[in-house]
């Protein structure tokens, strides 16, 4: 596989890990200085349910750059999901090395990957994963409170989230008293919180109607402005559009680069 | 996760799951309660016994007839054989054969039924002499007791235990009234004061006669020529063993038996008796004590079920927290918070039940119940060791899981 972010020059830079200060988004691209945040060599994922395995990626080789948007476009089943949560130190990989901002994962401890899955990712689920006992703006404040912040600020910060998602009316409602899209506002909102580097979003439009999709679409943009990494699991073309890259995956393989817009 | 956020999720946790919870606390509650009263029975029963014991006098030797040895073979089991004499106790009572012993009172007693007018009561009579009030520790409440002369008179005379008076002559004073017994009319002078009850038997519902009067008139069978048990009360605590010897020595010889082996008596003296009966208890309260584990155990594998159940279901939350940055610490510190307050409550719940059980049920029954301290703080630990190996053992081990297996499980 050729190199996927040809179009961008990479220089080995010595910054400080964490978020880059975001060049000029209109200016010329050979211009901005990026670095992969994630970094993945040959990766296998094997489920071994019954007798028979299941590959749910054959060796895919990706890079992603910082403060990139990419989408990841596939037919159901072809591992979309399985790669996004390896992505997000969710799962481990069967075979093949993944480098998070330049750090091998699988020789992180357990407690390294849960300070990263809490400071540096967030992640927004294809079910939301929302706890059903827990009112919305409890549910958003979940990753605050591993991640040490006091009682008055993870209130305040997770209204704030819910604001920024439109949702700050339904901050005592529970998950069951909330639509699909709201409930996906509320997980995405939980995403943001922690003011995470890397944002990875399992279809956060699928259960939207257009209009809500739109706006959620262009908050994700924005918090690409904004400097983060945005990484995007979508079915639709016009969502995929938004994304500076697609990549498209097929049977647990990803598709000649140059396919992809 | 900071340590108050996380007992305040425990406590939101513990809430939330309501009926659980209490489930929980009520199935350790039993546990607990069970063992405290259970063992507090026992040791109430024997504290009772060790009172009952001491409430015999001080300084005494029993003397029963028959043997305890099984080596002299024919002879019938403890105080089946009636091979004490009233001449015995004479022969004990004089100083000359026995200076060590103070006091001598036979006793022998049957079942009677006693008449008052239209009353009728049947209690235990017993036939002593003027020296079983010293001897037994007892005290007249009204009247008095039956003298020397009276016994050796045959006078016919008796005096009450209160619970017999009152029984036979209700509020009105017993002395000077005449009661029947066995045809035999006797005039009360004297009742005694109430002594309480000693295990099973009543102190205080009895009808004592001078026991030449007994033998005499009143009784049939057996106890009309012999005694049941004479009571020896030696000079002093220092003196129990001479008089041992003395009582010994003479029934041997008044019996005219060669080998001490052999003897168709036995003396038992307070210790003997202190010692037999708190072994029987201590077997007792072993018995209940078990009995106790086990509605602990089953009460904590109910708890273990409930626990594991939680867990398990909650394998999906793990995994979330997990998603979202909980460290495996902070997973395992959730789950011991919430099961050490389960176990918590319960146990202090099963403490509270045990207090007020053991200040209620003696009320309703005749057996006392003492409070054992050890036994409720092991009951405790117990309690709470049982919710966290099975609160925070499963939770640990999901904790394990990667946050996507986790999230993905049933
Ligand atoms: N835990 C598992 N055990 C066994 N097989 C699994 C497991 N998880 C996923 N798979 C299989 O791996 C493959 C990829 O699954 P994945 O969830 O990544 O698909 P996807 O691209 O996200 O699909 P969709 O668009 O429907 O969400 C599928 O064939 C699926 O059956
Ligand atoms: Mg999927």
């Amino acid at each position: 596989m050729s190199e996927p972010t040809a179009r961008v020059a990479r220089i080995d830079s010595d910054e400080p890990t964490g978020r880059v200060p975001r060049v000029d988004s209109d200016g010329d691209p050979t211009l901005i200085v990026r670095r992969p945040i994630i970094d993945m060599q040959q990766l296998w994922k094997t489920y071994r349910p019954g007798s028979l395995d299941v590959h749910a990626l054959r060796g895919v080789t990706l890079t992603v750059d910082e403060g990139e948007f990419v989408a990841i476009m596939g037919p159901s089943g072809s591992g979309k999901s399985t790669l996004m949560h390896i992505m997000g130190c969710l799962d481990i990989p069967t075979r093949g090395s993944y480098k998070l901002d330049g750090e091998d994962v699988s020789k992180l401890s357990e407690n390294s990957l849960a300070r990263i899955r809490n400071r540096e990712i967030g992640f927004v689920f294809q079910q939301y994963n929302l706890l059903a006992r827990l009112t919305a703006w409890r549910n958003v404040e979940l990753p605050l409170l591993y991640a040490r912040v006091p009682g008055a600020e993870r209130r305040r910060r997770a209204l704030a989230a819910l604001d920024q998602v439109g949702l700050s009316a339904r901050a005592e409602h529970r998950p069951t008293q909330l639509s699909g899209g709201q409930q996906q506002r509320v997980a995405l909102a939980r995403a943001l919180v922690t003011d995470p580097a890397l944002l990875l979003a399992d279809e956060p439009t699928g259960n939207l109607d257009t209009a809500a999709a739109a706006e959620i679409l262009g908050l994700l943009q924005e918090l690409h402005r904004a400097g983060r990494t945005v990484v995007l699991i979508t079915h639709e073309p016009e969502v995929a559009a938004v994304a500076d890259r697609t990549l498209r995956i097929r049977d647990g393989q990803l598709e000649p680069a140059e396919i992809a817009a | 996760m900071r340590w108050r956020d996380t007992l305040g999720s425990g406590v939101e946790a513990i809430i939330g799951h309501g009926l659980r919870s209490l489930l929980t606390i009520l199935g350790i509650m039993i546990g607990i309660a069970a063992v405290i009263l259970t063992v507090g029975l026992g040791e109430g029963a024997q504290s009772s016994v060790n009172s009952a014991i001491s409430a015999l006098g001080s300084n005494l030797l029993v003397v029963t007839p028959g043997s305890t040895t099984s080596s002299s073979g024919v002879r019938g089991g403890f105080g089946t054989a009636s091979t004490l004499t009233l001449a015995d106790a004479d022969a004990l009572g004089s100083k000359k054969v026995a200076p060590n012993v103070i006091a001598v009172a036979p006793q022998a007693e049957t079942v009677e039924v006693l008449t008052a007018g239209s009353t009728n009561w049947t209690t235990t009579m017993v036939g002593t002499t003027a020296s079983w009030l010293t001897v037994r520790d007892r005290q007249v409440q009204e009247g008095g007791f039956f003298t020397r002369p009276e016994v050796s008179g045959a006078d016919d005379v008796v005096v009450l235990g209160s619970t017999t008076a009152s029984e036979l002559f209700g509020a009105e004073s017993p002395i000077d009234q005449t009661i029947t017994a066995n045809g035999v009319t006797l005039t009360v002078i004297g009742e005694l004061t109430t002594a309480g009850s000693s295990g099973s038997t009543n102190l205080d519902d009895m009808a004592i006669v001078p026991i030449t009067t007994a033998q005499q008139q009143v009784f049939t069978g057996t106890f009309a020529t012999s005694v049941s048990t004479i009571y020896c009360e030696a000079s002093s605590a220092a003196g129990l063993s001479g008089a041992y010897q003395e009582i010994d020595d003479e029934l041997l010889s008044a019996h005219h038996i060669v080998e001490p082996s052999a003897a168709d008596f036995t003396i038992t003296s307070q210790t003997t008796i202190a010692s037999t009966a708190n072994s029987v208890n201590r077997t007792l309260t072993d018995l209940l004590a078990g009995v106790a584990g086990i509605s602990l155990l089953v009460g904590g594998i109910g708890v273990m079920n409930i626990m594991l159940v939680s867990v398990t279901e909650r394998v999906r939350e793990i995994g979330l927290r997990k998603a979202l940055g909980a460290a495996p610490t902070d997973i395992r510190r959730q789950f011991l918070v919430e099961a050490s307050s389960l176990g918590l409550l319960g146990g202090i719940g099963g403490v509270l039940v045990g207090f007020i059980g053991t200040v209620v049920l003696p009320h309703l029954q005749s057996n006392p119940v003492s409070l054992s301290i050890p036994a409720t703080i092991g009951a405790v630990f117990v309690a709470i060791a049982i919710g966290l190996t099975f609160g925070v053992y499963p939770a640990t081990r999901a904790a394990r899981l990667s946050p996507i297996d986790a999230l993905r499980s049933e």
